[in-house]
């Protein structure tokens, strides 16, 4: 359904066909789709109204610039106004005076707790000492699943015994940051829904009482149109700092980030990428404009091919795919380059219309797995590279065991890269001339 | 009649906290029988606030101003969503002569509240007199295994394997699985669920496991994605909608239940362990439009 919209608003796009300057008929064309697919990627209704308003007025009698195309302007249009909104706010992440402190609200289930370790391992990497607060005396194992998690990251946890009330496990906080010597605290705080009046009057004590620094509203990628009410109400209980947007790794759009930027002016500050506490990235707005589009990143992507990725070598690749003479050598020299180009998850999810192979590569967004990946490829003999079709069983074990995976493991890559093979044969036959597989969106 | 009305009173209740519910707009602007078209452009708007998605909002206006019923135009968008939802069967139930135990396999995407609907499950099928055993094969996150059985460290697989034999051996009525979240993008962690099915189809043979899959109301169109990608990894027999007191409206159901043909079979209203509702779709529906802020 995702791959859909972007492919209609794809086909609209390269449709249009002004000349010289966008027409009004060009951008009453594209306004449509534009209107869908930023609703299908939940943004919030009337921020769509207002938006798509903006763009009409940038877009239309806007001069074609370069040798861009009608649709490539407007893409750029409508890339740069998201850019623009999702800019909002202040960005910067402030730690300042000691003990500086951080309280982290939202929604039950948005991510609070992973991301509180995320942060604490964060401002480590600043120079900070931080304590841990499990101020969620409402959940059965909340505070069991902080510890553990402080534990794993050698930061304390600051806990209270069961029916502690929330204010008195802040205060209690304060007094075992000044005798641990920790300089910065992160409370942890009780998913709550905005209509409880209750809870909402507690953040807003906690706020009076510690004056945290930054109060971070952690906010689910995946929260569709209420996501601005939700902001709207923690914003009105307590002074909502930043926004951090979670589990960004899965396909959710993340259109919740655009309204609660645009109509509360709230900045995103942080991105949460994954369970594990190392999975906090700071935010480029540009990167979710993209993906928010369902059309990718593009532009930026084919900047940063043309970077990194040397002409000649991209030449041949091209040949190779064409021929269907990938081998595993050459998915080896892919890996280091795309590691250079950024994080795979990134490029992956920038690429439209990558479909089947990119549900194949999304085997390898995961990092950890792609270094795996990179393992298995080095312990084949350059002969196994070139002829994966001679790893038999033995060598299938020989190569498992060299490389410290297992068995099932070199069987899927295997697997995998001969059904990659016969897609990029499909590939390389269907599409025409063009760079990466004919990324661009129209033809002069 | 009686039954209905309690249900419907209940998840009134449960929605009734929401104020300013999208229906409730909705209700204000469809009274009287002709609606203008700026009317079913707001209405379209509204279905679209509560997360039923752009296109299938537009289906719904489209097909109840194509009525040439003498309805109101409430009563043809209340239609018109309500034939989005799947007929339930009432002998429906989670038990099955000649099945026992029953399982129930419990998934979703991590922060939906799969542990706590178990929860408020086993409280509810405890105090109808059942024996019921937990499996938590949430082997990630220690503390959840707190909250239900603990069982850490071990590979998920046998975890339920394990809990398949005892609740064969102790004549359980019920077995509740809960799995870690997962986010269903990660293949690996997909194949892991497709396994957990594999055993528990290979431990009990016919058992047909009731998959349900927690959803939580605020979510939006990604919603009807995590649905169709856990349907083909697993193949899901019901969904869960959590977290209906808040303000979100769970629309996107109505898209699952047309696309997938997967019921929604229960309504999470609240975090206490009696917040679980079965699902009524019409309730659903009227309750939406009984809303009042």
């Amino acid at each position: 359904m995702f791959d859909n919209l972007s492919d209609r608003l794809r086909t609209t796009l390269a449709n249009l066909t002004g000349r010289g300057r966008v027409t009004e008929a060009d951008v009453d064309a594209a306004a449509r789709e534009i209107r869908l697919a930023l609703l299908e990627a939940d943004v919030n209704f009337k921020v769509v109204k207002d938006v798509v308003g903006r763009i009409r007025e940038r877009a239309i009698g806007a001069e074609i610039l370069g040798s861009l195309t009608a649709g490539q302007q407007v893409v750029k249009i409508v890339h740069d106004e998201l850019v623009e909104l999702l800019s909002a706010g202040d960005r910067t992440f402030r730690l300042q005076g000691n003990p500086s402190v951080i309280s982290l609200v939202g929604l039950q289930g948005s991510g609070k707790t992973t991301t509180a370790a995320k942060l604490a391992r964060h401002v480590v990497k600043l120079g900070r000492r931080p304590l841990l607060v499990a101020a969620d005396p409402y959940r059965p194992a909340a505070a069991d699943q902080l510890a553990t998690l402080g534990k794993a990251i050698d930061i304390p946890v600051h806990r209270a015994p069961a029916g502690t009330a929330t204010i008195d496990i802040t205060r209690g906080a304060l007094d075992e940051a000044r005798r641990l010597t920790r300089d910065t605290i992160i409370l942890d705080t009780a998913g709550r829904l905005t209509l409880d009046e209750t809870l909402m009057a507690e953040i807003a004590a906690i706020d009076a009482a510690v004056h945290p620094v930054e109060t971070l509203l952690v906010v689910d990628a995946m929260t569709g149109q209420e996501a601005v009410a939700v902001a709207q109400a923690f914003a009105a209980a307590v002074p909502v700092t930043g926004l951090i947007l979670t589990k960004i790794d899965g396909d959710a759009r993340g259109g919740a980030a655009l309204s609660i930027a645009t109509v509360t002016g709230i900045g995103v500050k942080f991105l949460g990428t994954g369970e594990k506490t190392d999975a906090l990235e700071v935010f480029h707005p540009d990167r979710l404009a993209g993906r928010i589009l369902g059309m990718g990143d593009i532009l930026t992507l084919v900047e940063r091919a043309q970077e990194t990725v040397d002409a000649t070598q991209a030449k041949q690749l091209e040949e190779k795919l064409r021929k269907a003479e990938f081998t595993f050598e050459d998915f080896l020299e892919q890996l280091q380059q795309v590691q250079k180009m950024g994080p795979i998850g990134q490029l992956v999810s920038m690429v439209p219309g990558m479909g089947g192979i990119a549900k194949d590569a999304q085997d390898a967004v995961d990092r950890g797995e792609l270094k795996r990946t990179e393992a298995i490829i080095r312990s084949m003999t350059r002969h196994e590279r070139r002829e994966p079709a001679v790893i038999n069983g033995a060598r299938r074990r020989r190569i498992a065991a060299g490389s410290g995976t297992s068995l099932p493991e070199v069987n899927r890559l295997i697997k995998q890269f001969s059904e990659m093979q016969r897609l990029m044969k499909q590939l390389a036959g269907g599409r025409g001339r063009g760079t990466l597989g004919g990324l661009s969106i129209g033809r002069r | 009649m009686v039954e209905e009305e309690a249900l419907q009173r209940e998840l009134e209740d449960g929605l009734r906290r929401s104020r300013g519910g999208f229906m409730s707009r909705l209700r204000g602007l469809l009274t009287g029988d002709s609606a203008s078209p700026e009317t079913w452009a707001e209405v379209e708007e509204s279905l679209i606030a509560g997360d039923v998605g752009a296109a299938l909002a537009m289906e719904v206006v489209e097909r109840a101003r194509a009525r040439r019923t003498s309805e109101t135009a409430e009563a043809a968008v209340r239609a018109e969503l309500a034939a989005l939802l799947l007929p339930r069967d009432p002998r429906w139930s989670l038990y099955h002569a000649g099945r026992s135990p029953a399982v129930v396999l419990v998934l979703g995407v991590n922060g939906t509240g799969k542990t706590t609907t178990i929860g408020k499950l086993a409280t509810r099928e405890v105090a109808a007199g059942r024996r019921v055993i937990l499996a938590a094969a949430d082997t990630f996150r220690a503390a959840a295994s707190d909250q239900l059985r603990h069982a850490a460290g071990a590979d998920p697989a046998a975890v339920v394997f394990d809990a398949l034999d005892a609740g064969a051996a102790r004549g359980a009525d019920l077995v509740i699985i809960d799995t870690a979240g997962r986010l269903h993008t990660k293949s690996n962690l997909m194949d892991e669920l497709a396994k957990i099915r594999r055993v528990i189809d290979r431990r009990l043979p016919g058992a047909s496991p009731e998959t349900l899959l927690v959803l939580d109301a605020t979510t939006g169109q990604n919603g009807l994605i995590q649905a169709v990608a856990f349907h083909e990894a697993v193949g899901l027999t019901g969904i869960v909608l959590t977290k209906l007191d808040s303000t979100a409206r769970g629309g996107i159901v109505f898209a699952i239940e047309r696309r997938l043909g997967v019921p929604v079979r229960f309504a999470g209203v609240g975090e206490r362990p009696e917040d679980l509702v079965d699902f009524d779709p019409a309730a659903f529906v009227a309750a939406l439009f009984e809303a009042t802020t």
